[in-house]
């Protein structure tokens, strides 16, 4: 069993937004780095789980990103993984990663790819769906629960108002959302396990870019709150049905 | 041509769909073409009506595998309806089926993908699409050059139209591969709206102190007919099922209306939520930094403001 874990870095979910060069860059001054929320709460850490549960599993880390990233990279080998693999080349857009992702794994022959539900920057929630197109394979998104009996896996996804449960013979790529596992904080022996834990560079393969940011910009700002005295309830009733139009 | 994809649940067109086609019409007419509709699987309602949207023309393929959702199955058979028609843009709900479908699609057809567009295309120079970012702190103009091109609308951020007119629905004989998924069962929580297209949400914070509180939480939601969300501690401690959580790592929603009860504004939880149209915030804390964000507020105790709220907002529906 081979599993490749998609991982990807993400401003710290306290940092600024603001945008430079005439707002066609993200502002990256002063901004904590950190690894895609939904990849390693929950994707990486499933993975884990399964080798917990059955030892000759390997899982290997993708991420496409510059050598900055490699401080993400080491954390998330802190939390487990035996190696990790980066393609040494900036994002570009969601088409060019999904194809140098689907490089990796057509010559790793993973079994099972899993990725988060979207990345909490550029909130895309697209990698996994490309990639499972390019590779021809199952695509399950917005995984709950993730369960493996041999070939066979057993997914809860989310849909509206509910959840669906489905089966699906691997090879496939999922992507995880809240439910599939429960946080975990890497210890001591983790954390100096990743320092010699393998991380690959390879080169980038040759793929199109689909599409490109022309601007960035902020959401205008709100004109300021009106405070309705707690005991006089029915005027924000009122507002709520007369100025706002709401109810 | 623009191609919009009409998402169904057992049998039921989605609300979602009535947005993107009113959408896919706007489209249509800035880019002086016709818009038209693309339906899988079986559907117990009189799809003609759609054409109320704007949608000339439906294309239904009609097979027993489309029943079941499968993004593979779907994307083969919407590439196979686009290639036939010509469709130059191909819109999507950014939903949960269209998360799933639309990449696919994009990567199928080598079109440009915009996920999560919550306006119009500004075409005067080009073709470039709005999208929210950064969780619905910031926004991006995406620029699309491809020859055909993919937006998935973001739910809630069009408004809905209705005119007179009707759709004639085509049937077209595609050729469906076989599903290599199986659904084995469907659970839904019946009698609630689904949060990501409720036009009102009530969620609630630790200031509710623990589950057994809920039920005035519970009865403001249904004098509303709103759906329920709650706060990410509120979800990891199981007073609330996961499904509720809404912020950055929860579900990102932008309702018309939204009412936080003893939740303070962290910026993780604003960020799921800032793309609501009004916000209304309850706390007895007047220095909590969701009031900073919202429309209306009370600085008061929730125990005694939201049954009060409650009964307000009955009668003034009453007397309507
Ligand atoms: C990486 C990361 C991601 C995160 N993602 C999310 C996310 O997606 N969604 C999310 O919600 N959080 C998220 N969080 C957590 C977030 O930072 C906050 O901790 C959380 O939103 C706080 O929840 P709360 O407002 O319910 O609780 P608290 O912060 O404890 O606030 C409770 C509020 O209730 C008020 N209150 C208390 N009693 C009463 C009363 N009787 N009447 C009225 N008001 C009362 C208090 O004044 C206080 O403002 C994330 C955090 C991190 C680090
Ligand atoms: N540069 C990247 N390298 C590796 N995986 C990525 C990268 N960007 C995104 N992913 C994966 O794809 C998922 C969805 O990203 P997105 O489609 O951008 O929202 C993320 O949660 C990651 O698992």
């Amino acid at each position: 069993m081979k599993i490749l874990v998609c991982i990807s870095k993400t401003p710290d979910t306290t940092a600024k937004i603001a945008f430079t060069s005439n707002n066609t860059k993200f502002d990256a001054a002063g901004v904590q780095w950190i690894i895609n929320p939904y990849d390693e709460w929950y994707s990486l850490v499933r993975a884990i789980e399964l080798k917990e549960a059955d030892a000759s599993t390997i899982i290997h880390l993708v991420n496409v990103g510059l050598a900055d990233v490699e401080p993400i990279i080491r954390k998330a080998l802190a939390l487990g993984g035996d190696e990790a693999i980066r393609v040494n080349t900036d994002s570009h857009d969601s088409f060019y990663v999904a194809s140098q992702i689907a490089a990796i794994v057509k010559q790793g022959a993973y079994d099972l790819v899993f990725t988060g539900k979207e990345t909490i920057d550029y909130n895309g929630s697209a990698i996994g769906g490309m990639l499972a197109e390019l590779l021809e394979l199952p695509y399950i998104s917005l995984a709950t629960k993730f369960d493996l009996a041999g070939s066979k896996a057993t997914v809860s996804r989310e849909i509206e108002g509910g959840e669906e449960i489905c089966e699906v013979e691997l090879p496939v790529v999922v992507s995880c959302a809240k439910g599939v596992a429960e946080q975990r904080i890497p210890n001591m022996r983790g954390i100096m396990a990743a320092r010699t834990k393998p991380l690959k560079v390879v080169e980038p393969v040759a793929a199109d870019v689909l599409t490109n940011v022309q601007s960035f910009g902020l959401p205008p700002a709100k004109a300021g709150v009106k405070l309705v005295a707690p005991d006089n309830v029915d005027e924000l009733a009122r507002l709520l049905r007369e100025e706002a139009k709401m109810i | 041509m623009v191609l919009v994809f009409i998402d169904v649940a057992e049998g039921h067109v989605k609300k979602a769909s009535f947005e993107v086609l009113t959408y896919g019409a706007k489209l249509a007419e800035q880019l002086s073409t016709t818009a038209e509709g693309i339906v899988l699987g079986s559907v117990t309602e009189d799809l003609s009506a759609l054409g109320k949207y704007g949608v000339k023309k439906i294309y239904q393929v009609n097979n027993e595998t489309l029943d079941h959702f499968d993004s593979q199955v779907y994307t083969n058979v919407i590439a196979q309806v686009a290639q036939a028609t010509g469709a130059r843009v191909i819109v999507f709900s950014n939903n949960v089926d269209g998360k799933a479908v639309a990449p696919r699609v994009s990567a199928r057809l080598k079109a440009g993908l915009v996920s999560g567009a919550v306006g119009l295309p500004d075409t005067s120079n080009g073709f470039v699409v709005k999208k929210n970012v950064f969780s619905g702190k910031a926004f991006a103009n995406i620029s699309l050059t491809t020859e055909i091109k993919i937006i998935s609308l973001s739910p809630n951020a069009y408004k809905i139209e209705e005119t007179v007119g009707s759709a004639e629905v085509v049937p077209f004989n595609a050729n469906v591969p076989s599903s290599k998924t199986k659904v084995t069962a469907v659970n839904k929580v019946s009698g609630e709206v689904p949060l990501t297209e409720a036009e009102i949400v009530v969620s609630a914070g630790r200031g509710m102190k623990g589950p057994e509180n809920w039920g005035i939480v519970e009865d403001l939601a249904h004098a509303l007919h709103a759906a329920l969300a709650c706060s990410r501690p509120v979800a990891d401690a199981h007073w609330r099922p996961h499904n509720e959580h809404v912020g950055q790592t929860g579900i990102a929603i932008a309702p018309n209306l939204y009412i936080a009860i003893g939740i303070s504004g962290a910026i993780q939880h604003l960020a799921g939520v800032n793309r609501s149209k009004v916000i209304v915030v309850i706390n007895k804390d007047p220095e909590a930094p969701f009031f900073k964000a919202a429309d209306y507020g009370i600085v008061g105790d929730a125990f005694e403001v939201v049954p009060k709220l409650t009964e307000a907002i009955k009668k003034i529906r009453g007397a309507a």
